[in-house]
């Protein structure tokens, strides 16, 4: 007897051959609104939910998923869209998908560092307008990254990740955290307690700490002008993080000398300002875009709802 | 009295102020590529040239240039540009600037490697023309990086620079040169004396060798049929090393998942096949582009032609 399961956006091709292999599943790929996926779960008795982030799970929905409902199972590490005291209020076992994607983050988190560095995307645009004429070699030049000095806010996982692959470019790693890292996390990176005591000795600065009260608009106007003239700004955390006018203003000014950004403020809305600037490296929100990622946050979240359907703990539990 | 440089092209600022304090310096103001006139006028009175790739420096204009010239110096660590046995028999010396681009060079074949397999030129185009309508869970899909399998073929320092790269991401290095690195330089990396085995294990394949007819078009159709399928091409090192039919035909085919180039056979020509891909990333050969390498090229260039007309032996003379 397979068990009944409902799932409400499209997933990775993998995941879904083997949701079809091994569940009772309605799955027809597409993006449900609350309403429907509330539907499907009573219309189908649904044992387990497999969500996104593309619907707010407010505490009034999780109020109506319907009883035979035993497990809320998203797929994704953020879990901003699902209204935890509700689930835990009525002991409703949530999950999320922590620790797959760690590299992928931080590979792409060098990805934006490196075409920030190098001018990606001019670079790009010259040869999508067919090149044709070849540069001097005084024209065009990007900087090196090798060897320059790299502040990273919030060394958790992912941070951690991205100071590993930065000592492969010979790169200083200082990291700004309410507290100091055991040494075999730190690595040789230098702590600072105060992010903005940090930032002067930062030539790349990239962020990656959680969203939240304690962190929004933590780069704006005046942490801007405290990083050295010309340094480089990368975020591939969150939106929140950041007054998006003041690094608009700090990239026209050549406070910055360039940003690589993967989120936004508004998703998918992105304040259009940036696409008109040269100097920044735009990416649509794709740190975990890789197939073997979004297969891994899918098997991730099939095995919290096995586990949980098989009357055990869930793995990766949002509430306790 | 000041011996006197004819410069091809313009530099970048700093190296030009140096060489004007310690030369009578005649340089083109134009930023284009010269002739063969341009060049023998320019070295007229010159006791030394400072020229770049793209300067024909044929035997025929060694034979023409003035008795004067004592030393070509190319803004380059490739000289194949220079006709260095034409000027040996004059008794003119060659240098270069080797080494200081390694790191600048690998870099870029580190972006291209990301940038290709993440599908970021994609996803930067979608999000300028303002197309982007929201995050979706298969949207972008590209592959995964860290912890794959990198083959370098052409294991010289900036494949080596580059494996050291790779190592920070968890990859599993292997390569393919004549011969075996020793230990101090492997770092670990697996050496494969045959392509078939190299090529079968590279989900992701770096080319890093020199140019020349020995490698004129290495990735060719069969080649590339030896690789695992979906692999990602990456190519910072000379245009000539791929058979660009072929590489086309594989992107299309999907046998090449993604690739990322900055050299092109014929450039700044680029086949239009490559242009209608999405999943090419393309940059416009600037490799070792960066204001930090570009003034120690320049300052190693001219150091050796300081040395030469000196009557020392730098280290970077091209022999």
């Amino acid at each position: 007897m397979k068990h009944r399961l409902i799932v409400s956006r499209q997933i990775a091709p993998d995941v879904a051959a083997t949701i079809a292999a091994q569940y009772d599943c309605p799955y027809e790929g597409k993006e449900m609104t609350a309403e429907e996926v509330l539907a499907a779960a009573a219309a189908h008795k649904a044992e387990a939910l497999m969500i996104t982030s593309h619907v707010r799970w407010t505490g009034e929905l999780i109020a109506r998923i319907p009883d035979h409902v035993k497990i809320l199972a998203t797929c994704s590490v953020g879990t901003e869209h699902i209204d935890i005291p509700a689930c835990k209020a009525r002991g409703l076992p949530a999950t999320n998908t922590p620790d797959v994607l760690t590299e992928c983050t931080a590979d792409l988190a060098l990805m934006l560092m490196l075409n920030a560095f190098r001018r990606g995307h001019e670079y790009d645009a010259i040869m999508r307008a067919g090149w044709r004429r070849g540069y001097g070699l005084g024209e065009m030049m990007g900087l090196r990254m090798w060897g320059k000095t790299l502040g990273i806010l919030g060394l958790g996982r992912i941070g951690r990740a991205v100071a590993q692959r930065a000592r492969g470019f010979g790169m200083k790693i200082l990291y700004a955290a309410p507290r100091r890292l055991p040494p075999e996390l730190e690595q040789g990176a230098t702590w600072y307690q105060d992010f903005r005591a940090m930032l002067p000795h930062c030539d790349v600065l990239s962020l990656h700490a959680p969203g939240g009260p304690a962190t929004a608009d933590i780069m704006n106007a005046e942490t801007f002008a405290l990083l050295p003239r010309g340094a480089v700004f990368v975020n591939a955390a969150r939106g929140a993080l950041v007054d998006e006018t003041a690094l608009i203003d700090a990239l026209k000014s050549g406070q910055l000398y360039a940003a690589g950004l993967d989120v936004f403020k508004n998703e998918p809305e992105f304040d259009l300002r940036f696409a008109e600037l040269p100097n920044v490296f735009l990416c649509p929100h794709m740190g975990s875009a890789t197939v073997e990622t979004r297969n891994a946050m899918g098997y991730r979240a099939l095995d919290n709802i096995a586990a949980v359907l098989a009357g055990k703990p869930p793995i990766d539990p949002i509430w306790t | 009295m000041a011996k006197s440089l004819y410069i091809t092209r313009r530099l970048p600022a700093a190296i030009e102020e140096r060489a004007r304090r310690d030369y009578d310096v005649t340089q083109s103001e134009a930023d284009t590529p010269t002739t063969a006139a341009d060049i023998l006028r320019g070295a007229e009175a010159a006791d030394a040239l400072l020229v770049c790739p793209a300067d024909r420096i044929d035997a025929d204009i060694i034979r023409a240039l003035p008795e004067r010239v004592r030393v070509i110096g190319t803004f380059s660590v490739g000289y194949d540009h220079v006709d260095v046995a034409a000027a040996r028999l004059r008794g003119i010396a060659v240098c270069n600037t080797p080494d200081v681009l390694s790191v600048a060079t690998a870099e870029c074949a580190m972006l291209l490697i990301l940038a290709a397999a993440r599908r970021a030129g994609e996803g930067e185009r979608m999000i300028r023309a303002g197309a982007w309508t929201g995050w979706a869970p298969t949207q972008l899909m590209g592959t995964l990086v860290s912890g794959r399998r990198l083959g370098i073929f052409g294991m010289g320092r900036i494949g080596r620079e580059l494996a050291r790269m790779a190592r920070a991401f968890d990859m599993q290095v292997h390569y393919h040169d004549i011969a075996r690195l020793p230990p101090e330089l492997e770092h670990g990396a697996t050496w494969h004396a045959h392509e078939a085995s190299f090529l079968s294990v590279c989900d992701v394949l770096s080319l890093n060798a020199p140019g020349g007819p020995g490698t004129r078009h290495w990735l060719n159709a069969e080649r590339i049929a030896k690789l695992p399928r979906g692999a990602v091409v990456a190519n910072a090192a000379r245009g000539t090393l791929i058979d660009d039919a072929a590489l086309i035909e594989a992107l299309t085919s999907g046998q090449v998942g993604y690739a990322g180039l900055d050299v092109y056979d014929g450039e700044p020509r680029v086949n239009p096949g490559y242009l209608g891909l999405e999943n090419v990333v393309l940059l416009p050969h600037l490799g070792s582009a960066t204001v930090e390498t570009r003034l120690a090229m320049g300052n190693i260039v001219l150091d050796g032609i300081d040395a030469l007309l000196a009557g020392r032996v730098p280290t970077n003379v091209v022999t």
